[in-house]
């Protein structure tokens, strides 16, 4: 077995949560395995915006706010998710859902704008093309 | 004859449901008896993503885009395997360029010489195509002669600063150490920038090769590809590329018989733009908070866990198996003196056609924006380029009318950079697109330096008032002001490139940041402002 990284740790802990987060007690057992003051694993920890310490929705939404994005009318999609999801940037909605996050970049420009939902790409969104998605999403969970 | 069907499946494909029409085509030919004749195989991106779902008919070269349903591909099957024929209508996009070749022809595909003509998720494809070759070529020769080949060619670095990579291979070679490191720097997360995405989605075994090369000219034996979290579909192929590669024998130990050992694992970030950095980088391997460290030393010689240590962009290594293939000389008949090769660029913005485009480095800049990127949409004007992603320069109409190159660009204060080009139209207002840039350094700046962490901050939150029309008459000269002395003084290239976009923009569209300074106005009516 290769030896991993406070990092490394930290991103199977946020990998292995359900609610997308990595916990007092992942930090603490990195800290023990590591010999590491925990001040120094949430340094670490903090400074990567992938990786949070607060329980996240199921779903992490990535709506991107980069350059090429915001000039095929990305904030009026920030705003529409906004609205559906009830929420702001940065926070879950209620039902534990969706975590609503802003990417400096997806590197998805030729079809901007565009969102990840987890690991999934979204293209040419328009304000319906959001809403709808969200749906779908909703719907498939719920069973 | 054998017909072979490749269904672009990259990132921007797939989410156009390329995946279920590649399916539908396995089952329309399987339900005409087709299937011993007609192959149906994933690929890469075929350079213009905006499309829809394309694809490839080998060995005929027939392009179709987009192929959206399965009377599409219905039609396809019965017109174009049974009968016989072009199906005209389904090459709508391309009406100007109906054939692969011409598509293509514009461009000079080196490195992206495989992506749409093979399977990205099949070592034995790569192999077909003289994949590993220039790997035996290499082992054939002396590490020196390997580096000598890579400095003849006068490969420079893709990764921004470009770098000769010759040289950089050369200070690891000749560092002592027990232990030395190959990294690939696939961190991509400049703004306006997805071609190293192409590489590795569409030929991710060009990669690994390149890789190993380096690492027997200057004696690594292991290799890390640091990629971003988010480029999920990359680390798939990337993953699954290195596990077939193990399983040949072309990873691990005493290569094809030789006494050359490599191993390679890939490494995901975890979202700071600054990691793409070099030394960041480093930090962001070794587990810890990706800050830029103090240079020198330099990685070749102090690299990774102090050791001596390569870091190359995805783009410089794809570049490298081809030249020990084909040789230095033949490397340099593309591109001008300073310059050789090709360069990949990610068009984006106002632009008809989008996608990533790979051209001979000296291709004139307004040929690459009005013909291969098929000029604006709605025949607007062009008002401005961003060439290099958002840190590096904006230029004007008059200035488009040049070589992209090294040299020339540096004439007009500009660079390749990391080889995005945003178009911008005449709609679009410069205070606008400044704070979108300034907010992006904003959130990306590490923190470790105050030039950087502070002027980034007091950088947007002027152009925030600028463009709710609270903008004062000493805004421009305090922008300035600041500007040079984030450049002079920040710890890092972040900083120091933060300003140079918008300094630029001050300079060259004074009336437009004028007009909302003082007259409390946008021009174009982008900025909503609160006089
Ligand atoms: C803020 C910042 C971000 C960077 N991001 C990247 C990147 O995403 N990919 C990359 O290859 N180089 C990036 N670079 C450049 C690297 O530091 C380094 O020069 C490059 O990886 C060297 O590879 P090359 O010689 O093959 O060009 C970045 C530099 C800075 C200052």
């Amino acid at each position: 077995m290769k030896k991993t990284s406070i990092l490394e740790d930290l991103q199977k802990a946020e990998s292995h949560s359900k609610e997308n987060y990595i916990t007092f007690k992942d930090v603490l057992q990195i800290s023990e395995n590591k010999k590491t003051p925990l001040s120094k694993i949430y340094g670490v920890g903090t400074f990567y915006s992938m990786l949070s310490f607060k329980p996240r929705g199921r779903h992490i939404i990535r709506i991107c706010g980069g350059l090429a994005c915001h000039l095929a009318g990305g904030d009026k999609l920030i705003n529409k998710l906004k609205e559906v999801l009830q929420v702001d940037v940065g926070e879950t909605t209620k039902d534990g859902l969706f975590t609503l996050e802003e990417n400096s970049c997806l590197g998805l420009c030729s079809v901007a704008p565009v969102m990840m939902i987890d690991d999934e790409p979204y293209g040419n969104l328009t304000e319906e093309k959001v809403e709808e998605i969200i749906k779908s999403i909703k719907e498939g969970t719920k069973k | 004859m054998k017909h072979r069907i490749l269904i672009a499946e990259d990132s921007k494909s797939l989410l156009n449901r390329a995946k279920e029409i590649e399916k539908l085509f396995k089952k329309e030919l399987e339900k005409r008896n087709l299937s011993e004749t007609v192959s149906v195989l994933p690929t890469g991106s075929l350079g213009y993503e905006d499309i829809g779902v394309a694809l490839v008919i080998y060995p005929d070269n027939v392009l179709y885009a987009p192929v959206n349903s399965k009377e599409d591909v219905q039609t396809i099957v019965k017109e174009h395997f049974v009968d016989g024929k072009v199906v005209k209508k389904l090459q709508k996009p391309f009406k100007r360029f109906s054939q692969i070749e011409k598509i293509m022809g514009i461009q000079q595909r080196i490195v992206l010489e495989n992506v749409g003509k093979i399977s990205p998720e099949d070592i034995k494809e790569y192999i077909a195509f003289d994949g590993y070759k220039g790997f035996e070529n290499a082992l054939k020769t002396s590490p020196e002669g390997v580096i000598k080949e890579i400095k003849d060619s006068e490969l420079r670095g893709r990764g921004g600063a470009g770098f000769p990579t010759g040289k950089k291979w050369e200070f690891t070679a000749k560092a002592k150490s027990d232990k030395k490191y190959i990294i690939c720097n696939a961190d991509e997360g400049e703004p306006g920038t997805f071609k190293d995405r192409t590489i590795m989605e569409g030929d991710p075994h060009r990669v690994i090769e390149g890789m190993l090369i380096a690492g027997y000219a200057t004696g690594a034996n292991e290799g890390i590809i640091y990629i971003r979290g988010e480029y999920a579909l990359s680390i798939e192929r990337l993953e699954n590329a290195i596990s077939q590669a193990y399983d040949l024998g072309l990873l691990g130990n005493n290569i094809l018989g030789s006494n050359f050992s490599f191993d390679l694992q890939v490494k995901k970030g975890a979202g700071a733009y600054v990691c793409g950095e070099e030394t960041a980088l480093l930090n962001s391997i070794e587990g810890k908070r990706g800050e830029p460290r103090k240079k020198p030393p330099y990685p070749p010689t102090a690299g990774l866990w102090g050791k001596p240590t390569v870091i190359n962009n995805v783009e410089t290594l794809a570049n490298i198996p081809v030249i020990m293939r084909k040789g230095a000389e033949w490397f340099k008949q593309f591109g001008v003196p300073g310059s050789y090769g090709t360069k990949l660029f990610s068009l984006n913005g106002d632009l008809n056609w989008k996608g990533v485009v790979e051209v001979p480095f000296g291709t004139n800049l307004s040929f690459i924006i009005n013909e291969i990127g098929g000029g604006l949409k709605d025949n607007l004007s062009l008002k401005a380029v961003i060439l290099g992603g958002v840190s590096g320069s904006l230029l004007t109409p008059n200035e488009i009318n040049t070589p992209v190159d090294f040299n020339s660009l540096a004439k007009i204060e500009a660079g390749p950079g990391s080889g995005s080009i945003t178009v911008l139209s005449e709609k679009r207002c410069i205070v606008d697109v400044a704070k979108n840039i300034a907010k992006f350094f904003r959130h990306e700046s590490c923190g470790k330096c105050t030039p950087c962490r502070v002027g980034t901050d007091q950088m947007y939150k002027i152009i925030d008032r600028i463009s709710k029309g609270q903008g004062e008459g000493s805004d421009i000269q305090i922008m300035e002001k600041l500007g040079r002395t984030m450049k002079l003084t920040s710890f890092c290239g972040l900083g120091q490139t933060a300003p140079n976009a918008i300094l630029q923009s001050l300079k060259k569209f004074p009336d437009e940041w004028n007009a909302h300074i003082f007259d409390k106005r946008c021009p174009v009516n982008v900025c909503r402002l609160e006089a």
